[in-house]
């Protein structure tokens, strides 16, 4: 029996998939197992139709699958919502009245009325709690563990309500245990119990954590999905987290806030998509000629213009490696787990603040909405430097260093003048137009590429080390490929994920010349990190596998897709 | 004038002989040296533009930003560091055109900053194109058959967002324009100043003859904290009257409310340490 279930839950905007997820999610980790979440939504607050994706299992769980073993539809045309991801296998849940006959036809349905239990505790909105014991009847999940972690879900409520909730969770359950007797099922989340005392966190909550072990004090930011997230995230405990969080009135002010709050002596953030990204361009080259320290959390979406708000894609890599007039060196960071984004939003302040540069931390909507459990990190104990300088009297801002970083002094701080020019400055930061100042200041920008590149994080290798066959990915497609890569468990193949795009480790080019064919996967369509790989390394044949309708690979397809690869060959 | 210590040796300035930028620059180092700042306490943050390059002539902290985008440096200035006097300044084009949104926000956000804008109702870096306070009909290489805008009124945009202090002095008469800048540099909250200067250059309708003729000094009995009466004054466009249209004093500056609820209250960001054992116990909260 397979010992990982997939379940997918399907309904309204504003019908309360979220929270039934969360309390899942709950209630799963409570039971001892591994968790993996993400979701799908249209571009509204009410109706459309959203799903949400949760995988529960005894074996580690992190990245998304097709299949749903599990679908319960809160909504007509939930099944049909999920297409050919629902087959005769699919243990559908849901009210007989919520769902056409034709879509109970699509799988093997099985009826509970939640409504109507619901509706028997007073308030239609224990349906929900009612669906999630249904879930966990039928998987056999231990009732009075399962019943526990409901509790704490609704610890902070009323007492009646945790009364309700916790009567609409076991009538749930006995309905699920009925139905898994009935549907004699294929699929299991295997022992329980064998996960404890981890944290379930997003994407977005780790990007927010790691900012924060950055040393981020600051936050201006315009709401743009699907970055959002993090600036609620910190806003929200900007108290308890002690960092200041500006709403600003678009993204060109969000930008030069946080440069003005660096200026300053802050450590500014800013979270935006690539519309808000665009309009931080001028202000992210600003950075670029007064070396100023700036990270940008850049959440990516389907583009181009407003494109698809919700959805995912990769197809901003070119445009943050390019954006901004002049040149100017920048780093690009690219998290592809939960970990990642802790340790990268972290490390993007520390190489920001080390080298006065703009650093960019890329994700994308699936691996923003994304969580799963994973071991609470260790936290480096070293304190975060904040690398300024008392100034002394006649303080130069660009004055030769030996590795080219002049000393940053702020203002208030020491005896000296500080003083930053969008124009061409000399070492003074005062406004010239002298030719062969000019030289030098380009070069002293220039010299900190190679400081990056010496920095730059090497691309994890997994699979076969005699691998003939090489399949890149970046970012978010990492656990889809790891897990793909480790299902097939072929010889001959390895994997390379590269969480870092720019400067691109100088290892990478030996790690292509190996193969005999690579393909890289991407969700974008135009194989932006193929071109660059071919721009940096002059890398011959590159195969492609491409997904750009919005939504993001499946470990299946991912599988499917080196198949047909293979077959070529 | 006499020296002050807000003076550069050897700066070579790039503006026309005769500039209106000239006095301001006078006045503002007098103002400033009269206030008995530390230099090294007080910012200029400008953007682009003939008046933009003002922080380079005189001695002090600057942050000479972007086109359009002093304020929101400006602003976060002054909350990454509520000790330091943050001053932003720039002209018209800049402040009112390019940056107008950010105009709008910051008088609604009220940082304590002050808020100078050289207004010569012209674009001089460029050479001579309409600005936002060009007056309808003037005609320009680009604005042929003269402008067809309503010019932006700074001081009534500003009173009707409800500014905390807004004023409009004429860079002749130094010793007025001086006196108001003080106050305005003294004020706790966001403090517009709109300077009338000429451009030489480039302006030949709002000259020093022009501003002299068509200006005038609010009346002693006129009261700053009437704000009614402020927007009435505001909008009188046959003559301009100059002085302290508008003051309010009991309203809180934003860096003061933004950092108030913040562990230790409104100080700079670069004393404060990263706490570990909080980041621990946010991550520990998610655990099951």
């Amino acid at each position: 029996m397979r010992e990982d279930v997939a379940i997918a839950i399907c309904g309204q905007a504003g019908q309360g998939i979220k929270t039934l997820e969360s309390l899942l999610a709950r209630v799963f980790s409570g039971s001892g197992y591994n968790v993996f979440t993400t979701r799908e939504l249209m571009s509204r607050v009410r109706g459309g139709m959203n799903s949400t994706s949760i995988r529960v299992s005894s074996q580690r769980v992190r990245g998304f699958v097709r299949r749903v073993d599990i679908l319960v539809s809160l909504h007509p045309g939930g099944v049909a919502h999920l297409g050919d991801r629902v087959n005769s296998e699919t243990l559908i849940l849901g009210d007989k009245e919520a769902i056409a006959e034709e879509e109970r036809k699509r799988g093997n349905f099985a009826s509970v009325s939640w409504k109507k239990i619901a509706g028997e505790l007073g308030s239609p909105v224990y349906a929900n709690t009612v669906a999630a014991g249904a879930i966990a009847g039928a998987l056999g999940l231990d009732r009075e563990t399962a019943a526990k972690s409901v509790d704490k879900f609704f610890a902070r409520r009323d007492e009646e309500t945790k009364k309700n909730n916790r009567r609409a969770f076991r009538q749930g359950y006995e309905r699920g245990r009925e139905t898994a007797k009935e549907k004699n099922l294929s699929f299991s989340p295997g022992p329980g119990g064998r996960v404890g005392g981890e944290a379930l966190v997003s994407g977005t909550e780790a990007v927010a954590m790691g900012a924060i072990a950055g040393g981020c004090n600051f936050l201006s930011f315009y709401p743009m999905s699907p970055a959002t997230g993090v600036g609620v995230f910190l806003a929200g405990r900007s108290e308890e987290l002690n960092i200041e969080v500006i709403q600003a009135e678009d993204e060109i002010a969000a930008v030069n806030m946080a440069l003005g709050a660096w200026y300053a002596g802050g450590r500014g953030l800013v979270t935006t998509s690539g519309g808000g990204f665009a309009l931080m361009n001028e202000g992210l080259s600003l950075a670029g000629m007064i070396e100023s320290p700036l990270v940008i959390h850049l959440g990516q979406r389907p583009g181009p213009a407003t494109g698809l708000p919700t959805r995912t894609e990769q197809g901003d890599l070119l445009f943050a490696l390019f954006a901004g007039h002049g040149e100017f060196p920048r780093a690009i960071l690219t998290p592809g787990t939960i970990e990642e984004c802790f340790f990268l939003a972290r490390r993007a302040f520390l190489l920001a603040d080390r080298w006065q540069v703009p650093v960019i931390v890329l994700t994308d909507q699936y691996l923003l909405d994304s969580s799963y459990n994973l071991p609470v990190p260790e936290i480096p104990e070293e304190k975060i430097e904040n690398r300024i300088i008392e100034t002394g009297e006649g303080y130069r801002r660009y004055a030769p260093a030996e590795d080219g970083i002049s000393p940053r002094g702020i203002p208030g701080y020491g005896r000296g003048l500080v003083a930053v020019d969008s124009d061409e400055h000399d070492e003074h930061g005062r406004i010239t137009e002298n030719f062969s100042v000019r030289i030098g200041m380009v070069e002293k920008r220039r010299a900190k590429f190679s400081k990056l590149e010496e920095e730059a994080l090497e691309p994890e290798f997994f699979g076969d080390e005699d691998y003939r066959t090489l399949v890149v990915g970046w970012g978010s497609t990492r656990h889809v490929i790891r897990e793909s890569l480790e299902e097939r468990g072929g010889k001959g193949i390895g994997g390379l994920h590269f969480r870092q795009v720019h400067p691109l480790h100088p290892k990478t080019a030996g790690y292509l010349r190996r193969a005999k064919k690579v393909i890289v996967i991407e969700n974008n369509a135009s194989g932006q990190f193929a071109r660059l790989l071919k721009m940096t390394f002059g890398a011959g044949d590159l195969a492609g596998i491409r997904k750009y309708n919005g939504l993001p690979f499946s470990r299946e397809e991912i599988s499917q897709a080196l198949d047909k690869e293979a077959d070529n060959e | 004038m006499s020296k002050t210590r807000f003076d550069l040796d050897n700066a070579t300035i790039a503006w026309c002989p005769g500039c209106g930028n000239f006095g301001i620059l006078n006045v503002l180092k007098a103002s400033l040296a009269a206030l008995q700042f530390p230099p090294e306490k007080l910012v200029l943050v400008s953007g682009i533009g003939q008046a933009a390059k003002i922080p380079q002539y005189l001695k002090c902290n600057f942050f000479n930003g972007l086109h359009g985008r002093a304020l929101p440096a400006a602003t976060a200035i002054k909350a990454a560091n509520p000790e330091l006097t943050v001053i932003a300044e720039s002209g018209d084009g800049c402040m009112y055109g390019e940056g107008g949104n950010h105009f709008i926000h910051a008088v609604r956000r009220n940082p304590d900053l002050t808020c100078l804008v050289h207004n010569n109702m012209i674009y001089g870096l460029t050479k001579g194109q309409a600005s936002p306070t060009s007056l309808r009909g003037f005609r320009t290489p680009v604005q042929v058959n003269g402008v067809l805008l309503e010019p932006f009124n700074p001081l009534a945009a500003a009173i009707a967002l409800n500014v905390s202090f807004a004023a409009r002095v004429y860079i002749k008469d130094i010793e007025q324009a001086g006196e108001i800048l003080q106050q305005a540099i003294r004020h706790r909250g966001f403090a517009l100043v709109d300077i009338f200067q000429p451009c030489v250059t480039f302006n030949h309708l709002n000259t020093y003859e022009w501003f002299q003729e068509n200006t005038y000094y609010l009346e002693d009995d006129h009261d700053p904290s009437d704000r009614q009466a402020a927007f009435a004054r505001a909008i009188e466009t046959e003559k301009y009257p100059l002085g302290i249209f508008y003051r309010q004093t009991d309203k809180e500056p934003f860096e003061a409310v933004l950092g108030e609820h913040l562990a230790g209250g409104p100080r700079p960001l670069y004393q404060r340490e990263p706490d570990r054992e909080r980041l621990v116990k946010l991550w520990e909260s998610f655990c099951s």
